[in-house]
C-alpha cells in the first residue's frame, strides 16, 4: 500500500464514546453567573443550559453520522497527516471541481446545505452549467482529520496538502472557496496551484490597515464602520485568538474533558446566531473526534508562520455577509491583485452556507461563471 | 490556623488571623493575587510571626492578616462589583480596623500588589509602609517597552516583559473580555482548573526551575488547585480580572496610575519592591524619580516568591518594615525617606 491510496471512510461513533458523553453532561457542574450582564462577560448560563437540554435529550448524533454517511468519504495520508474528505461528483459531466474550506470552530457540516445546490443545480432550481464536483475536505487537526502529530499546520502547509489532495483525485483545474479559516487558506492555494486554480472565492478577506496612514485616505464612512467592528472584535470578543495562538494547549485539557466547556468555548463565536443542532453538530463532532486541541494549534501555527506579504493574482471573488466582520476593499485590493467580483448581501454572517445558502450558491454560481 | 470569615459591604471575606507570640508585634497584611489564594503564604506565617523560633530576630516579628481576596478562595461567591480592587482596599482597611490595628504594614503580591499600594492610600495615616513582589514591568494590556537605551539587566527584563506581552496574555484577554465562556471550563474539569494555573506556575517561576514543581512545592500548588475547584473560584476569580480591568481601562482613560505601582510618587508610607529572577519589574521604569527606597533584587524565586522562596521573601519583609516599626503614627519613615 502506498501513501497516496485514497480509502474509502465511514464514519461509526462507537455507542461507548456516546454513553460517555451523555454521562458527562448528566453531571456537569455549573458556574455561577453575575446577574444582569448578558452576554459582556461571555456565554450565558441561559443559553448554555439551554443547549446542554437539547444535547442530552432530545439531540441524536446518529442522524449527522448518517446525513454525512451518505456522502462518499475518503481519507488519504498527505506530508504525514491524515485528511478526511467528502467527495461529491456532480451528475454533470462538464461540472468544475470545487474545493471548500471550512472554518473554526466549525467542520465540514458547515457545507452540508450547499451540497444539493452545488453539485446538482439541475434539480435545485439553477443552470446544470453552473455545477461542480466538490471536495470538502477536514482541516488537518480538525474532525475525522483527527489531531495533527507535529508541528507546522499553517496555512502555507494546508494549502500544499490541498493541492496535492487534487491532484490525487485527478483535478488538474478547479476552483476553491472558503470561509473563516478557509478564507486564509483558500487564497494560498489559488497562489501556490496557480496553474490548476481557475479562481478563489471567499466569504472574508482578512487585510486589515498596515500602519501607513495614507491607506485611510480612501476610506468611505461605510469602511470606518466596518474598522469598528474590527476594533470592537478585537478588544473584546478575540481573546479565543489570542489565547488560541499562543497557549492552545492550556485549555485543551479542559475542552477534552468537559463537553460543555467545549460546547461555551465554541458558542461563544456561534452565539444564537445558527440553529441549536448547527451548534451541537459542531461542538459534538469536535468531542468525539478529540480534536479541540488540534483544532486550537491551527491559530498557533499560523501566528507563527513566516508570511508571505507578495499580494496574490488568482482571479478572486469575495461575497459580504451583513452580519459577518465586513472585508473593507481597499485592504482587500492591496492583498489581492486580482479580484474580480465583490459583492454585497444584507443578510446572512459568518455562517453563511447555513445562514444564506441561496446566496452563497449563488455568488459561487456567479463568480466562477466568469472563471469556467 | 485561626480562621474566620466576615463580611464586609455584602460581601463574604475569609482570612487567617494568626497573632506573634511576640507582644510588640507589627501587624501585617498580606494579600495574594492570581492565580492563587493565602495558602500561598502559608510558608512564611512562621518566620513572619514567630522569628525567635525560625532563626530571627523578636523584634521582626509580625502578626499576619491574611485575607482571600473576593471571588478567590473562601472569599467565595463573588458579589458583583469586587473586582475593583480599589473597593478590596477598602474592605481590608476595615478588615484591620474591626480586627482592632489601627497601625500596619502591607504587603501583596500580584494583583495584591495593586489592593496594598492603594490601601496606603485609602489608610494613609495608619499604614505604616508597603512591600511589594509579583509586579511586573508595566501595564500588561498597553504598549510593549522601549528597550533601547536600557542597561543590559533592564534590557534582558524588558525583552522578557515583551515576550511575556506578546504570547503570555491569552488568559488575561480571556478573563478581561469573556470571562464566563471559560467558566464552563474550569467549572466543569478539574484538569482544566489545573492546568490553566498550573501554566502560571511554570511560566512565572525561577527561569533555573524546569517544572513547577522544581519551582515551588507539589502539595502546597495542589492545594491551591484543590480549594479553587472546590470554592468555583476559577470562574469568579476570571470575573475579578474582568471587573478590575474594567476599572483600570476606566483610570487609564483618564490617565490615572496602574495598580499600585507608581504609587512611591504620591505622598504616603514608604514603598518596597522586591524583585525576584523570573520577574520583570524595572526599577528605571517602575520608579523613575527614586523614589522607592527599599528595593531589592533576587537572583532566584520568581512570581510566587512565598512559595519559591520564603526565606528570601521574609528577610526581605523583616528588613524593610525594621525602620518603619518605630515611627508612631507618622506616614512616613525620615530614614527611609533619607
Amino acid at each position: 500500500m502506498t501513501t497516496v491510496d485514497i480509502k474509502p471512510f465511514q464514519i461509526a461513533i462507537p455507542q461507548a464514546d456516546l454513553d460517555d458523553l451523555f454521562d458527562r453532561l448528566s453531571r456537569i457542574r455549573w458556574p455561577d453567573e453575575l446577574p444582569g450582564v448578558g452576554w459582556d462577560y461571555g456565554v450565558t448560563l441561559d443559553a448554555a443550559r439551554a443547549l446542554v437540554e437539547t444535547w442530552r435529550t432530545s439531540y441524536d448524533w446518529r442522524t449527522l453520522e448518517s446525513r454525512l454517511n451518505e456522502y462518499p468519504q475518503f481519507t488519504t495520508t498527505i506530508d504525514g497527516q491524515n485528511i478526511h474528505l467528502l467527495h461529491v461528483r456532480s451528475p454533470e459531466p462538464d461540472a468544475l471541481p470545487l474545493i471548500l474550506t471550512h472554518g473554526w470552530p466549525m467542520s465540514i457540516v458547515e457545507f452540508l446545505d450547499v451540497i444539493g445546490p452545488l453539485t446538482d443545480p439541475r434539480t435545485h432550481g439553477g443552470d446544470p452549467a453552473d455545477a461542480f464536483h466538490l471536495v470538502i475536505p477536514s482541516l488537518p487537526g480538525f474532525g475525522f482529520s483527527g489531531p495533527t502529530t507535529e508541528p507546522g499546520w499553517n496555512r502555507y502547509r494546508i494549502a500544499a496538502a490541498w493541492a496535492e489532495l487534487m491532484s490525487r483525485l485527478g483535478y488538474g483545474r478547479y476552483g476553491a472557496h472558503g470561509n473563516d479559516t478557509g478564507s486564509i487558506v483558500t487564497p494560498e492555494l489559488g497562489r501556490l496551484a496557480h496553474t490548476q486554480v481557475v479562481g478563489v472565492h471567499v466569504t472574508q478577506v482578512f487585510s486589515f490597515p498596515s500602519g501607513d496612514p495614507a491607506e485611510f485616505d480612501g476610506l468611505t464612512e461605510d469602511d470606518y464602520g466596518r474598522l469598528a467592528f474590527l476594533q470592537d472584535f478585537d478588544q473584546n470578543r478575540s481573546a479565543f485568538n489570542k489565547l488560541q495562538s499562543t497557549q492552545p494547549q492550556t485549555l485543551a485539557f479542559a475542552l477534552h474533558d468537559s463537553p460543555v466547556g467545549q460546547l461555551a468555548w465554541s458558542t461563544q463565536l456561534f452565539r444564537d446566531e445558527v440553529p441549536a443542532d448547527y451548534i451541537l453538530d459542531n461542538v459534538t463532532l469536535y468531542w468525539l473526534t478529540r480534536t479541540a486541541a488540534s483544532s486550537a494549534r491551527v491559530y498557533w501555527e499560523d501566528a507563527h508562520a513566516e508570511p508571505r506579504p507578495d499580494p496574490t493574482t488568482t482571479p478572486t471573488g469575495v461575497a459580504v455577509f451583513a452580519d459577518d466582520f465586513r472585508s473593507i476593499r481597499i485592504f482587500a485590493n492591496r492583498d489581492h491583485k486580482n479580484i474580480i467580483s465583490w459583492n454585497e448581501y444584507d443578510r446572512g454572517g459568518h455562517f453563511a452556507a447555513t445562514q444564506a445558502p441561496d446566496l452563497l450558491t449563488a455568488d459561487l454560481r456567479g463568480f466562477f461563471r466568469l472563471v469556467r | 490556623m485561626p480562621q474566620f470569615v466576615t463580611v464586609i459591604d455584602g460581601q463574604d471575606i475569609h482570612f487567617l488571623h494568626v497573632r506573634s507570640p511576640e507582644p510588640d508585634a507589627l501587624a501585617l497584611i498580606l494579600t495574594h493575587g492570581w492565580p492563587s489564594s493565602p495558602v500561598e503564604f502559608l510558608k512564611v506565617i512562621g518566620p513572619l510571626t514567630d522569628p525567635r523560633a525560625h532563626g530571627g530576630d523578636p523584634a521582626d516579628a509580625f502578626h499576619v492578616v491574611v485575607p482571600s481576596l473576593p471571588g478567590y478562595g473562601f472569599s467565595t461567591p463573588m458579589q458583583p462589583g469586587w473586582g475593583n480592587l480599589f473597593r478590596v482596599a477598602q474592605a481590608w482597611s476595615e478588615l484591620m480596623s474591626r480586627l482592632g490595628y489601627d497601625r500596619y504594614g502591607a504587603q501583596g503580591t500580584d494583583a495584591g500588589s495593586g489592593v496594598a499600594g492603594m490601601l496606603a492610600m485609602v489608610a494613609t495615616d495608619r499604614v505604616v509602609g508597603v512591600h511589594l513582589t509579583g509586579t511586573v514591568a508595566t501595564m500588561p494590556l498597553g504598549p510593549a517597552l522601549e528597550v533601547d537605551g536600557m542597561s543590559e539587566a533592564d534590557r534582558a527584563r524588558a525583552e522578557r516583559f515583551n515576550e511575556y506581552q506578546a504570547d503570555g496574555l491569552g488568559y488575561l484577554h480571556l478573563q478581561a473580555t469573556r470571562p464566563q465562556t471559560l467558566a464552563y471550563s474550569l467549572a466543569d474539569s478539574p484538569v482544566g482548573q489545573l492546568a490553566w494555573i498550573v501554566e502560571k506556575f511554570h511560566e512565572w517561576t525561577d527561569p533555573a526551575a524546569a517544572r513547577p514543581e522544581d519551582a515551588v512545592d507539589r502539595d502546597q500548588l495542589l492545594t491551591n488547585v484543590s480549594i479553587s475547584w472546590f470554592r468555583g473560584a476559577g470562574p469568579s476569580s476570571a470575573h475579578a480580572t474582568y471587573e478590575g480591568l474594567q476599572v483600570w481601562r476606566a483610570m487609564a482613560a483618564q490617565e490615572s496610575g496602574w495598580g499600585g505601582e507608581g504609587e512611591a510618587e504620591h505622598a504616603g508610607p514608604p514603598t518596597g519592591v522586591a524583585v525576584f529572577a523570573a520577574d520583570t519589574t524595572i526599577r528605571s521604569v517602575m520608579d523613575p524619580s527614586g523614589a522607592i527606597a527599599h528595593w531589592s533584587e533576587f537572583d532566584t524565586g520568581g512570581h510566587f516568591p512565598a512559595m519559591e522562596v520564603p526565606d528570601l521573601l521574609a528577610g526581605d519583609i523583616r528588613a524593610f518594615f525594621r525602620s518603619l516599626r518605630q515611627s508612631a503614627n507618622s506616614a512616613a519613615s525620615p530614614r527611609e525617606i533619607a
